[in-house]
């Protein structure tokens, strides 16, 4: 809202200045025609702030971002629109404002007061997150950008000051303020590095150019930015959108016009590396940027349970509607036959009650009336209450130390209290991959050379795996079937992991462990040579560059994928120290035996052949010192083992073997190869290669692949690296455990394919044995063939998918999906959306590659509609936050990367790990105890309100209640609130190692057994009954004859005190019955609640008859109290009202135990200690069939072995003994 | 910006308590057979001796109860009986004739019961005006009491007690004879104490009551204060139901069983018009108060199903028992066959 009064004032400050400027519309003719010509509708005039008077730039938005629901002025409109827009609220305030009217059957403050608590508190609830959102808005908005103010001066300024076209100064590892057009950088040729992770995750840096030919009235010069003062060039481009990848424009400077492309923008939140500073232009502010574009409004959530319990209200409503409807007819009738008749009450005299004239005009104003008084059937403090339980459960979720990462010092924190119990019930989790599943930090773990394979050290899924086997060796008699040795080499590998762990943990980026080649050992080896050759093409071939930190003086490199980075440490640690690059030259450090000093090699760059995503290589063609010209390449091992020369299979068959166990390890993989090039060759091949480099055109590109293809032929093969992108800590054990417990894991990520295949493996979301379904359409395709023909294909590969996946059903194979962002851009499309989801909830993983934020967001939206189900996103990055809004419930890791995602989020974490906790622990709790809490809450209020009921049918339906005012005022905001609140806050019916021991019981919540119709109809059934037990008995006991020794006979009030005094003795020992976990403060709140009652009756009953209605003066001490059969009533209906429950209980404890129950008997009997072989067995069984995670894979493994008389682990064995 | 960066980690570190931690020491009741079964039994054997003491106590109440609007009717009257009942001609003296089943030991207290007479109407309870009860100050305060507010509209002040309730208050009057002999009533301390002195002023004095044309039931002793007037009192404290019993007045001798008694009533009250029926009733009162059976039943009947439930469980618990905390239970092995 404030953004758009801010804009609606701008643009009216536009028109007038247009209006008083007299050269403005000649000049803006012109514009308007190249506008047209250039069709770019946005005109950017750059650096003019300071001429402003004759040349008004343009308004755009402003760079202010606000998050904020409300603003100072719109707060109370909009939060009390949003809080009578709830069924109940509304209806609840024109029930108060029915009490100042003759309507009503009480006064006022009892309408009035719990309405005021309950919407006051409320309200200050929405103010309060409000003014947190505002204040973390301020905070991004404050912070300083250095901005061009005129004359060559750049003055600090807030970022909400920056506008477009002004010029900025961003420094080395600052953010952007704005969408930026790059016009110079520190480098000479206008490059800069910048990293997206907030926008896309991906930590890999990004080269950014600034325009060639454009000469600038500066060179790159620090001191000399004072010619920014005459440089006005005026920028056309389009209009703000949301696409993160595109951009077009040109730049109109000095009669030149330059066309822009994406290479030139510099986007909001992503930040500034490897380059001393840069300047660019604004072009777009706040919300206009493509950050901004991107993120999608955040709708207010609401958890499914609260959705039923609407229904539950409306359900209660037309009780409501109809009691009242019945009371009204009996109201009509009665005035219409009766009341003339009763000459006591003067029917003669028509009054604001009735008139017997008119019967039917006197039973509409009593249906006003009676609406009144059953209100009572909706609890108006059912709102409030659940707020307050589930701002304290957000409470206990952000203090709980399991869910505090010591590392990084980061609790957990529910930022919206709306959704707790929606974590009990989550379905499906849609993960971002980068930052959340993975460190992104690439560990050399393993490799390949000459068909040997070295290192030692495990990965961390063949070490998940080798525990779950080991558990299930030591605790499953059946499953340990010819799997004995195995379980010797795997705790083999477990010692030695252990035992090294401390010591080489050390080298980031290195984990590697083989003595075989370390410490120049590998000059014994075998193959030397080839090996030497291996390190080689690690050291150089790449396109990292080599950095001195200032701190420490240690080299560290900078290099586009940490992939690379992991080479470069590798080949480092084995001797090849990469330490410098000049523009056409490598140089390395050799150190080729522990004796020997190392050797400073130069090699002669000659040509870079890049690695794209199409291409899945790079090759460098080298000279060395000799004069040899050498090609090294390294690609995927699929491109190279295609590209290579007959001769250079000598070591395929090995390599492809090792490759194989290494992505069943869950390593990513490169393959290694390189070629000897004579001169002759490589000059002939040059030549056309330059040429084609320096021609221009549309082809431009397909020749270069082409030349590309044809050098990089004829390759001998040396080996294979495996690197092992690091999981965050406990990523495969979460991710198992989560699929134990039923749930469905989806990566979404922007990454690779392959990549992302590989993080699938290594979190356990692939394995072998699964058949991968890719639903890929070729880039030809994508860019020649027209929609219906791309779509059409689309269709099929998804129907033949789900024909093979029908088809194999028997044999329980597993399935998992994998897809691209752009076809997903097709599949994702009306039509076709609903067969697309078909296919992917029918696979056990699916994994969706390159997706946009948006298309996160669009496939979390298909997966949330189209089944029904609850899903939950969790990311970390800017590029999550669409997903993290759209889905049920979005969860933010508060990591290294910045906050935009936490923002978002309903929940934020430290570490994916922390969901497991999060979900079965904190999910299962919170779910369980608000179904018990609303079911309990309509409960005591069917039990109140029928009372009314019963009671005025006894008086010929006037609207006579029989308690006092003040009872009904204080039973839903006092006297029954507080074991309730206690219910709702610290009910827990399985402790929290159990909900981790037995996931299944997980299920529970998104099976909603707890608060299904079956349950809800129950407890109100349970309240029908109390209410009807409570009134007749109560009634038959009191009256007519005399209740005590004096033989005074009940009045009216005196009847209704036992009748309100057994209700509360009823509801309080119910909600007493219905917990499970009786800490001090619910037995407290419980029997306070009941010595609290008399307290009131008494202290009530003793103030002056002034002050009350004098209904019940001195009633307890003088007229109840002495009576004994007060004392004996209350204890009957207390019992009766509550036999049923306790019956129905004591059966379904009894022959119908559900897993709770079981589970809490066991802990009570100490089984957990003594009877372990049963409860390691039951926890095994205590899971959902699942295909993805480390026990599906191990069961996998299980079924491969019992078949199979090699042992997998064989090659493991050997090399750890 | 980023609130991570700025603070300390070790300041953002959760404080550990019992509380937060959720790991407060708790009292885990499991209903285990042994638990419900001893406490329905408990409940059975608890309910069975409370019923058999109720039914005991009430069985001690002598309870006499005689409708007499019927018989007090002359026959002459019987097709209009509201002429009768508002003539200030007719003779409305009645003799009843009772006698003392089982001997009813002092103090024997008497009540009026009406039927179907709606004092818990709305309109009826709203129409009094307790300001004007309590205070000689507040006389004027009769707002509330519509339609007896004031007397002929505005002009002869307000009605002392004003509202429907005084207005209709009940006008039979009982006196008793053993033989020839009157039995004493006493109407002292029929209403309760807090009234007489809190409620209904002292110094409150009736004032214009019923002395417009529409009479409604009885008069009242301007000589005397509310306070005093305990039949006003215990009238004006409705009663819950349209079937309900107010103390008339005790008697303080004991009525040997087998006596005869004879009641004359002055049979004023107009119940003919709406239907109702009008009782005396002699009752005797111990701690359970009057007679009533319902309880002791109850207790009894709720007793014997108690005990019926704890005998099926017991039962069930014999021939079909669960063993606590057995894994076969558990819906995962319960799902699927064992294995």
């Amino acid at each position: 809202m404030a953004r758009g009064g801010i804009r609606e004032k701008l643009r009216r400050s536009s028109l007038y200045t247009l209006a008083n400027i007299r050269t403005k519309p000649s000049y803006r003719k012109e514009e308007a025609a190249s506008e047209e010509l250039s069709g770019y509708p946005r005109v950017i005039f750059v650096n003019q702030q300071t001429v402003s008077d004759d040349t008004p730039p343009p308004i755009f938005c402003t760079n202010y971002v606000s998050t904020t629901k409300y603003t100072l002025f719109n707060f109370l409109p909009i939060a009390l629109f949003e809080q009578f827009n709830r069924v109940a609220n509304f209806y609840f305030l024109v029930a108060a404002g029915l009490t100042f009217t003759d309507y009503a059957p009480f006064d006022w403050p009892s309408q009035v007061v719990p309405l005021a608590l309950v919407v006051g508190f409320s309200l200050a609830k929405e103010l309060y997150e409000d003014l947190q959102r505002h204040w973390q808005d301020m905070t991004a908005n404050c912070q300083k950008a250095t901005v061009h103010v005129g004359n060559g001066v750049f003055e600090s300024k807030q970022w909400r000051d920056v506008c477009v076209g002004d010029i900025v100064k961003v420094k080395k590892d600052e953010f952007f303020p704005a969408d930026l057009l790059l016009l110079q950088s520190s480098y000479e040729d206008g490059m800069s590095y910048v990293e997206t992770m907030n926008l896309d995750g991906e930590t890999n840096l990004k080269v950014k150019r600034a325009l060639q030919n454009m000469s600038l009235p500066v060179v790159a010069d620090d001191d000399k930015a004072v010619h920014f003062s005459d440089f006005r060039p005026t920028i056309r481009c389009e209009n703000p959108n949301s696409n993160l990848y595109t951009f077009t424009g040109n730049l109109e400077y000095n009669g030149h016009i330059h066309p822009l492309d994406p290479a030139q923008l510099l986007l909001r939140d992503s930040k500034l590396r490897n380059t001393e500073y840069i300047y660019g232009v604004v072009v777009f502010t706040g919300n206009d940027t493509k950050v901004m574009q991107n993120t999608t409004q955040s709708p207010s959530k609401r958890s499914k349970i609260e959705l039923q319990m609407d229904k539950i209200i409306y359900l209660l409503f037309g009780l409501l509607i109809f009691i009242s409807i019945v009371s009204a007819s009996g109201f009509g009738y009665v005035v219409r036959n009766l009341v003339p008749l009763w000459w006591y009450l003067m029917p003669e005299v028509p009054g604001e009650d009735f008139d017997i004239n008119n019967f039917f005009v006197s039973g509409l104003r009593h249906l006003v009336t009676a609406l009144m008084l059953y209100g009572y059937l909706v609890p108006i403090s059912l709102y409030v209450s659940i707020e307050a339980v589930k701002i304290l459960q957000a409470r206990f979720i952000n203090n709980d130390l399991h869910l505090y990462d010591e590392v990084t010092g980061v609790p957990a924190n529910a930022r919206t209290s709306n959704l707790n119990e929606q974590l009990g019930q989550v379905d499906t989790i849609l993960s971002d991959k980068t930052g959340t599943l993975t460190c992104n930090q690439m560990d050399f773990l393993k490799c390949s050379i000459a068909g040997c394979p070295y290192g030692k050290r495990p990965s961390e899924v063949e070490l998940a795996a080798a525990k779950q086997l080991k558990a299930l060796d030591t605790h499953d008699e059946e499953a340990s079937i010819g799997s004995l040795s195995d379980t010797t080499s795997l705790e083999a590998i477990t010692i030695t992991d252990d035992g090294n762990a401390n010591k080489s943990q050390a080298i980031k980026g290195f984990s590697f462990q083989d003595d075989r080649l370390q410490n120049a050992k590998w000059l014994k080896e075998p193959n030397a040579d080839v090996i030497l050759l291996f390190f080689r093409i690690l050291a150089v071939c790449h396109t990292a560059i080599p950095e001195i930190s200032e701190k420490t003086g240690e080299l560290t490199y900078e290099a586009e994928s940490p992939d690379e980075g992991a080479f470069l440490v590798a080949a480092r640690e084995f001797g090849f120290h990469f330490i410098k690059r000049t523009q056409n030259s490598v140089v390395v450090r050799e150190r080729l035996s522990m004796d020997q000093e190392p050797v400073e090699k130069e090699y002669n760059i000659l040509t870079l052949l890049d690695f794209t995503s199409k291409r899945k290589r790079m090759s460098v063609i080298i000279r060395d010192e000799s004069g040899q010209i050498l090609m090294f390449c390294k690609g995927a091992d699929t491109i190279i083992f295609d590209r290579l020369a007959d001769t250079g299979k000598q070591y395929l068959e090995a390599t492809t073997k090792n490759l194989n166990d290494y992505g069943e390890a869950g390593l990513r993989t490169l393959a290694l190869a390189y070629k000897k090039l004579e001169e002759n060759e490589y000059s002939d091949w040059y030549e056309k290669f330059h040429k084609a480099q320096i021609a221009s055109g549309s082809n431009r590109e397909e020749l270069l692949e082409e030349l590309s293809d044809v050098m990089e032929r004829g390759l001998t093969l040396v080996g294979a690296t495996a690197v092992e992108d690091k999981l965050q800590k406990g990523v495969p054990e979460c991710i198992d455990r989560l699929a134990l417990a039923g749930l469905k894991i989806w990566v979404l990520t922007g990454d690779k394919m392959e990549t992302a295949i590989n993080i699938g493996f290594s979190c356990s979301l692939l394995r072998q044995g699964m058949t991968q379904i890719c639903i890929v359409v070729s880039a030809e395709m994508l860019a020649e063939a027209a929609k219906h023909v791309i779509k059409e294909n689309i269709l099929s590969q998804i129907t033949t998918a789900i024909q093979t996946i029908e088809d194999k059903k028997e044999t329980r194979a597993a399935f998992a999906l994998i897809i691209d962002g752009k076809t997903l851009t097709y599949a994702l499309e009306d039509d076709m959306k609903f067969q697309f989801l078909n296919l992917a909830v029918n696979c056990a993983s699916v994994i969706c590659c390159r997706v946009s934020p948006k298309q996160k967001a669009l496939v979390v939206r298909l997966v949330k509609e189209g089944t029904g189900r609850t899903t939950l996103g969790i990311g970390d990055g800017a590029n999550d936050v669409g997903m993290i809004k759209e889905a049920d419930i979005g969860i933010g890791i508060s990591g290294v990367e910045g906050m935009q995602a936490v923002m978002a989020s309903d929940f934020s974490i430290a570490q994916f790990r922390f969901l497991e906790r999060l979900l079965i622990v904190h999910g299962h709790w919170c779910y369980k105890r608000i179904s018990k809490m609303i079911c309990y809450f309509f409960y005591k209020n069917i039990t109140l309100a029928l009372t009314l009921f019963y009671f005025e049918a006894e008086t010929g339906f006037s609207g006579q209640m029989h308690y006092d005012d003040w009872y009904m005022l204080l039973y839903n905001v006092f006297l029954t609130s507080c074991p309730v609140l206690a219910l709702g806050v610290l009910e827990k019916d399985i402790c929290a190692e159990f909900c981790l021991q037995f996931p299944a019981l997980y299920q529970q919540g998104p099976k909603n057994l707890f608060f299904d119709w079956y349950r809800i109809i129950g407890w109100l059934a349970n309240g029908v009954y109390a209410s009807f037990v409570i009134y007749i008995v109560n009634l038959r006991i009191f009256s007519p004859e005399s209740f005590r020794k004096e033989g005074q006979t009940a009045d009216m009030y005196v009847i209704g005190t036992a009748m309100f005094t057994s209700i509360i003795w009823v509801v309080n020992v119910q909600i007493f019955l219905v917990s499970h976990y009786l800490t001090q403060v619910q037995l407290h709140t419980i029997w306070g609640s009941i010595v609290v009652w008399y307290l009131i009756v008494y202290i009530y009953g003793m103030t002056p008859v002034d002050w009350s209605a004098g209904n019940i003066y001195h009633q307890l001490p003088e007229v109840l109290g002495p009576a004994y059969k007060f004392y004996l009533s209350t204890i009957f209906v207390t019992i009766l009202c509550n036999m049923p429950y306790l019956i129905h209980i004591s059966y379904q404890r009894c022959y119908n135990p559900e897993d709770h129950h079981v589970l809490q008997e066991m802990k009570n009997m100490k089984k957990d200690v003594t009877d372990t072989k049963m409860w390691k067995r039951e926890q095994v069984k205590a899971t959902q069939d699942t295909e993805i995670g480390l026990s599906a894979r191990v069961d996998a493994k299980m079924r491969l072995m019992k078949g199979r008389t090699t042992r997998k682990y064989s090659s493991l064995a050997y090399s750890s003994s | 910006m980023d609130e991570a960066l700025r603070t300390k980690p070790s300041s953002r570190k959760p404080k550990y308590s019992r509380f937060t931690q959720q790991e407060l020491p708790a009292w885990k009741p499991i209903l285990t057979p042994k638990w419900f079964i001893t406490s329905f039994v408990t409940i059975a054997i608890l309910f069975t001796p409370a019923g058999l003491l109720c039914l005991w106590a009430s069985e001690h109440v002598v309870e006499i109860v005689d409708r007499y609007d019927d018989d007090c009717l002359p026959d002459s009257y019987a097709t209009n009986p509201e002429t009768f009942i508002q003539s200030k001609n007719t003779n409305k003296t009645c003799v009843r004739t009772l006698k003392i089943p089982r001997k009813m030991t002092a103090p024997i207290f008497i009540y009026y019961q009406l039927d179907n007479f709606y004092q818990n109407h709305r309109r009826y309870v709203k129409s009094r005006s307790e300001k004007q009860l309590r205070d000689p100050d507040d006389e004027d305060e009769t707002d509330d009491c519509k339609p007896i507010e004031n007397l002929n509209g505005n002009e002869g002040g307000p009605i002392v007690p004003c509202g429907l309730v005084a207005w209709s208050l009940f006008n039979d009057t009982y006196k008793f004879f053993k033989g020839n002999k009157v039995i004493d009533i006493d109407k002292k301390n029929i209403a309760w104490e807090s009234d007489k002195k809190y409620k209904f002023g002292s110094e409150v004095y009736p004032k214009n009551f019923q002395k417009e044309g529409l009479i409604g039931g009885g008069q009242l002793d301007e000589s005397k204060p509310l306070s005093e007037q305990e039949n006003l009192i215990v009238w004006m404290k409705t009663a819950a139901l349209p079937t309900f019993r107010k103390l008339y007045g005790r008697i303080n001798t004991d009525l040997e069983a087998n006596e005869t008694i004879t009641i004359v009533i002055q049979n004023n009250y107009n119940t003919y018009e709406f239907g109702g029926e009008k009782k005396v009733a002699l009752s005797t009162a111990n701690w359970i108060g009057g007679k009533n059976d319902f309880f002791g039943i109850s207790f009894l009947a709720i007793g014997g199903v108690c005990f019926f439930v704890a005998i099926t469980f017991i039962l069930l618990y014999v021939f079909k028992p669960r063993p606590p905390g057995d894994p076969t239970y558990l819906s995962w092995n319960r799902n699927q066959p064992a294995q």
